[in-house]
């Protein structure tokens, strides 16, 4: 009998856990070059060469800079297990989020009591199937980027 | 606006199960007098044009909750409707919408309050023999009051029920008149019932096919704010799921006064009756 408030109380912690993760993402694709972490970004905190340093975005040429999406950066974090099990996390948490809405949105409708059930097997499945292909794409980009660094 | 016509146009939703098939629309003219309500145009109507005519209304000010209908597209009181505040010399009246019709203006409210009784709007307490055979008040200071005195003016029109689109098109969906009561009782801080009325909020009747577009709000005519109270009990249900809902021990009975003194000029009152 629990169902509505437990599937309601997971969707918050997810739009939690979503606003969380999104926020690295921010902070590690749109805001290197307003606030540098050498966890977020490692390639581009290594490359910068440690006499010039401070030194803004601005006064730096193209050729030396290593932005967030280049391959030595997506590699740098591709390894470490952190960033693995948060893309899982986010993966997870976009996914319930998502999904549930949709049956929300779906449950207006007013569809009858088996088509609700059928519905809600459907969104079940199609998340567990999306998690399950998209965790796997994440650890198999942790053993590419391992791979690659040996 | 300035209301100087001395007619005005009635366009009302008439429909007889006996007689009809689906509601149809008429039309009358009645005269009008400045101040006039809808509820006395409707009254017009059935004195000058058609007797039949049908609705429910009984105070006339706007606190029985009678006379809720669609009027000129928004659920309103007709007694706490001025004609002049339409701004039209057209009032087209309907029966409340989402409910099932009676006759005429007269809605089917059976189902709303049998949705209201189930979420057991009164107040829930362990000590039963304190509560039928009360030996003074329950302790409860206006700070407390304030959480909930809001939702204690729902006078049960249903105008809300009337305006909710979730209301509209799910049926197991409770509605914001009886989850706002709900929310009153289980805000009450000399009631001790959220773990039975739990039982029902917890599904689908419970607040959570609400997504907050507030129309319920909207068009209450006591100003109370439903989908407020239903974002609330949301709040409380996820704490209670996450084990940081505070369970309250309901208010204790006041004691009594050990220090006053009676001044002399105050009568003894008088004995009981019953």
């Amino acid at each position: 009998m629990m169902r509505d408030q437990k599937l309601w109380a997971w969707h918050l912690i997810a739009g939690a856990v979503i606003l969380v993760l999104l926020g690295v993402h921010m902070l590690t694709m749109h805001m290197e070059g307003v606030i540098r972490i050498q966890s977020l970004n490692p390639a581009s905190v290594e490359h910068v060469d440690k006499d010039r340093v401070p030194q803004t975005r601005d006064q730096k040429s193209d050729e030396e800079d290593i932005h967030p999406i280049d391959w030595a950066n997506v590699r740098a974090r591709g390894v470490r297990t952190l960033y693995m099990a948060s893309y899982i996390f986010l993966l997870g948490a976009a996914l319930f989020h998502g999904l549930y809405g949709l049956r929300n949105i779906l449950f207006e409708l007013n569809p009858a009591v088996w088509l609700r059930k059928t519905l809600s097997a459907l969104l079940l499945l199609l998340g567990l199937g999306l998690f399950v292909y998209g965790a796997w794409a994440a650890v198999m980009a942790r053993a590419i980027a391992r791979a690659w660094k040996a | 606006m300035s209301t100087k016509f001395e007619n005005i146009s009635y366009r009302i939703r008439r429909f007889d199960p006996e007689r009809d098939t689906a509601p149809h629309w008429e039309e009358y003219r009645v005269p009008y007098t400045p101040g006039m309500t809808v509820l006395e145009g409707l009254w017009k109507v059935k004195e000058l044009h058609s007797p039949t005519l049908a609705w429910r209304s009984s105070c006339r000010m706007g606190v029985c909750g009678s006379c809720g209908m669609l009027i000129n597209g928004k659920p309103r009181l007709a007694c706490n409707t001025q004609i002049a505040e339409l701004s039209s010399d057209t009032v087209v009246v309907a029966p409340l919408p989402n409910f099932d019709i009676v006759r005429d203006l007269v809605p089917e409210l059976a189902p709303m309050f049998a949705s209201h009784q189930a979420l057991m709007p009164y107040v829930i307490r362990e000590d039963v023999e304190e509560r039928e055979h009360p030996t003074n008040e329950f302790f409860q200071s206006a700070h407390e009051l304030e959480h909930y005195l809001q939702f204690t003016y729902c006078i049960k029109c249903g105008c809300c029920m009337a305006a909710c689109p979730t209301f509209a098109t799910d049926a197991l969906y409770s509605g914001p008149m009886p989850l706002g009561q709900a929310h009153r009782y289980n805000s009450d801080t000399r009631d001790g019932g959220f773990a039975a009325r739990k039982q029902m909020l917890v599904g689908e009747p419970g607040p959570w096919r609400c997504h907050y577009a507030g129309e319920c709000s909207r068009v209450c005519p006591k100003g109370v704010d439903p989908a407020k109270a239903i974002q609330l009990m949301k709040r409380e249900l996820v704490f209670d799921y996450l084990g940081l809902h505070k369970t309250k021990c309901p208010a204790n009975v006041a004691g009594k006064p050990t220090d006053g003194k009676r001044r002399d000029n105050i009568p003894e009152a008088p004995p009981h009756t019953v």
